[in-house]
């Protein structure tokens, strides 16, 4: 990593988790491949020098592939920008401006994990692929290039941002600690994953059985259907239907009951491995988040960044009075543009957070007003005539059970939309604008009114006949609408807050 | 703010939509003339067909669409109205605006129209498009609300 004009490599120890990577991504079929030609067993003894022969000539081919790529890929923290050059044959430079980049964010997978490494990624607010990242520099070089890029960012021109190796960095020493405003610890954890339930294991397990059939010695469906088939089942179903009525429930319970533990069980594994020392703190530049067992991540974020923020529940976990709340912002967290800030707390953890945020939470002095009762009464008429006339076709042509459960259907959706309209409210504070919505499970969003861009008032031909409109706002990384709101409720709405928009110019909200 | 009277697109944008809808025709003539050469239907079906589709497309929903759209203008915001079917009535505060567009295909070019883009931060609405206004219009919309921009932003 010998500096010559400011130019560096990544960590060579990158080398290493690119061909991890890749060799994990080979070990799987090749061995499914191994299996399946293995079981023809006759031919086991020209296979095996073939693919040992095969083996060693991608190993050679990714392995210099892999150093190439390491050593094409060079960076520079100069003066004004973030420069970055890579490509083996056709070279890729890139230069990010300081004053362009929101953010510097740091990630750890597995493995580099394991090797010390941590993924360096510059967010600029171009979203996902776009992004300048440097994978992999250890993890000294990685919280040194965050503090001299940050420092260069805030425009206090460092002394010497090149120059020294790491370690000590000055810059942290100077500023206040930071002040944790929301940690989770393995007790609340678990909590929160009793309540993640999550059937994805299944859907896995049926994923990783149809990717890698066709390299099966044998049929998996057929095997699947000679097993049911098969004698012993066929007796174990004649045992079951020969057994009162007692005992098939327990049989049926005893199924749900393990379906059950294991939704709860994932559910669980995965919270942990997702959000494992969950850690929010206030810096002084921003929020910090820390979270992950497996890939580790460090994300920041300015204060004035939040755009929005979300309060979202379950419709159990309410009854026990946890919610969670994230930021709506530019920079994107791992492909979701919501950022987690406080992911299962209780509503006076998440206020504070808020307000840290510049936001206040809607109370009951909030004047919530409601949406169209036409739009719900619409919506239900829709959902009955859609379900409903199916129903009664399929009564009349015989299948009346099915029939009897579609109506049941069609009768909760209609039930719903009144709910709906009795739960769904909005209101417009002086700094803000504020959205309920949910029947059991209601989701609070609060945009901040002059970090809006545009408001557009939508209306389909029945909304038009009928005099109601979707208020929908323009907002910087997502979305914001309040449905079938009165033309007249929407029109002052919008009114009000495009004279608040249009007071404050964009370039002059803070930065 | 509802109350103003919307400003109505420059007429030639009729033309330009009529003859859009005749390009769009041209498959359909294709298929007519499959139809009419095949005699799967009585010999007036095709061309009647036809004869009704042309009227709705060339001369009906060029109309309508010219009616349903507009916009208006103020010292501080750009108002775009749209929609025949669905509805849309915009407002783009000039200081949101990020970037201004003024962009012409060869037809609209032929009779002096373009489209104005206003492009703002927001992920709905992220660019804003009024179209059918005057070539020249649209260049001084543009050059005052680029002016307001920078205004705002000294």
């Amino acid at each position: 990593m010998a500096p010559e004009d400011g130019w560096q490599r990544v960590n060579k120890l990158s080398m290493l988790v690119q061909l991890a990577r890749l060799g994990f991504q080979a070990v799987i079929p090749a061995a499914f491949v191994l299996y399946g030609s293995a079981s023809e067993a006759k031919n086991l003894a020209t296979v095996v020098p073939i693919l040992f022969l095969v083996g060693t000539l991608i190993v050679g081919v990714v392995g210099l592939s892999t150093w190439l790529n390491w050593y094409r890929l060079r960076y520079r923290i100069g003066d004004s920008d973030v420069k970055v050059e890579k490509g083996i044959i056709s070279r890729q430079a890139r230069s990010v401006p300081y004053d362009r980049i929101q953010d510097v964010s740091l990630e750890q997978k597995l493995v580099p994990r394991l090797l010390g490494l941590v993924q360096v990624k510059f967010e600029t607010g171009a979203g996902g692929k776009d992004e300048l990242a440097l994978a992999y520099v250890s993890e000294a070089e990685g919280e040194r290039l965050r503090e001299v890029v940050r420092a260069l960012v805030e425009g206090e021109q460092a002394a010497e941002p090149v120059a020294q190796e790491a370690e000590d960095t000055p810059a942290v020493a100077a500023t206040p600690p930071a002040r944790t405003l929301f940690a989770m610890g393995p007790k609340r954890l678990f909590t929160f994953g009793l309540f993640n339930f999550s059937l994805v294991i299944f859907a896995v397990l049926l994923g990783a059985a149809q990717q890698f059939e066709f390299l099966l010695p044998f049929d998996l469906w057929d095997y699947i259907g000679s097993f049911f088939s098969n004698e012993a089942v066929n007796d174990a179903g004649t045992y079951l239907s020969s057994l009162d009525m007692f005992a098939r429930i327990a049989a049926i319970l005893y199924a749900v009951g393990v379906v059950v533990v294991l939704g709860v069980g994932t559910g669980v594994v995965r919270t942990f491995i997702r959000d494992w020392e969950f850690l929010l703190e206030r810096t002084a530049k921003g929020f910090r988040r820390r979270r992950g067992l497996l890939t580790k991540t460090d994300v920041v974020m300015p204060v004035h960044r939040v755009q929005a923020l979300i309060v979202k529940t379950g419709w159990l976990r309410r009854r026990f009075g946890w919610h969670g709340l994230s930021f709506i912002s530019l920079a994107q967290d791992s492909g979701s543009a919501n950022h987690d800030v406080a992911p299962f707390a209780k509503m006076d953890e998440i206020a504070p957070i808020a307000a840290e945020a510049g936001f206040t939470l809607p109370d009951e002095a909030e004047e919530w007003r409601r949406a169209s009762p036409k739009y719900y009464t619409d919506s239900a008429v829709i959902n009955a005539v859609v379900i409903g006339l199916p129903a009664m076709a399929v009564i009349v042509f015989g299948n009346v059970w099915l029939g009897i459960a579609l109506g049941l259907l069609a009768l909760v959706l209609v039930l719903r939309e009144f709910f709906l309209w009795n739960f769904d409210r909005h209101a417009l504070d002086p700094a803000q604008v504020l959205s309920r919505r949910g029947w059991l499970a209601p989701r609070v969003q609060v945009a901040n009114r002059v970090k809006l861009h545009s408001v557009e008032i939508a209306q389909g031909p029945l909304a038009r006949l009928r005099g109601y409109c979707n208020l929908k706002f323009g907002m910087a990384g997502g979305t914001f609408s309040f449905d079938g709101l009165a033309l007249d409720d929407a029109k002052k709405l919008r009114a009000a807050v495009l004279d608040s928009i249009a007071e404050v110019d964009f370039a002059k909200l803070p930065r | 703010m509802d109350a103003e009277p919307l400003t109505q697109l420059d007429p030639a944008y009729t033309t330009v939509m009529r003859l859009e809808g005749a390009l769009t025709l041209l498959p359909i003539l294709a298929g007519t003339i499959a139809l009419y050469v095949s005699s799967v239907l009585p010999i007036w079906v095709p061309g009647l067909l036809f004869l009704l589709i042309a009227a709705l497309l060339v001369i009906y929903l060029p109309m309508k669409r010219y009616r349903s759209r507009g916009y208006h203008i103020s010292d501080d915001r750009l108002r775009v109205v749209k929609g025949v079917m669905f509805h849309a009535d915009t407002v783009v505060p000039f200081s949101r605006v990020q970037h201004l567009d003024v962009e012409q295909n060869p037809l609209e070019r032929m009779f002096g129209i373009a489209r104005l883009i206003l492009h703002t931060a927001g992920t709905h609405n992220s660019s804003v498009t009024l179209p059918g206004l005057a070539h020249a219009d649209a260049v001084a919309m543009r050059e005052e609300i680029r002016a307001h921009v920078k205004r705002e932003s000294l």
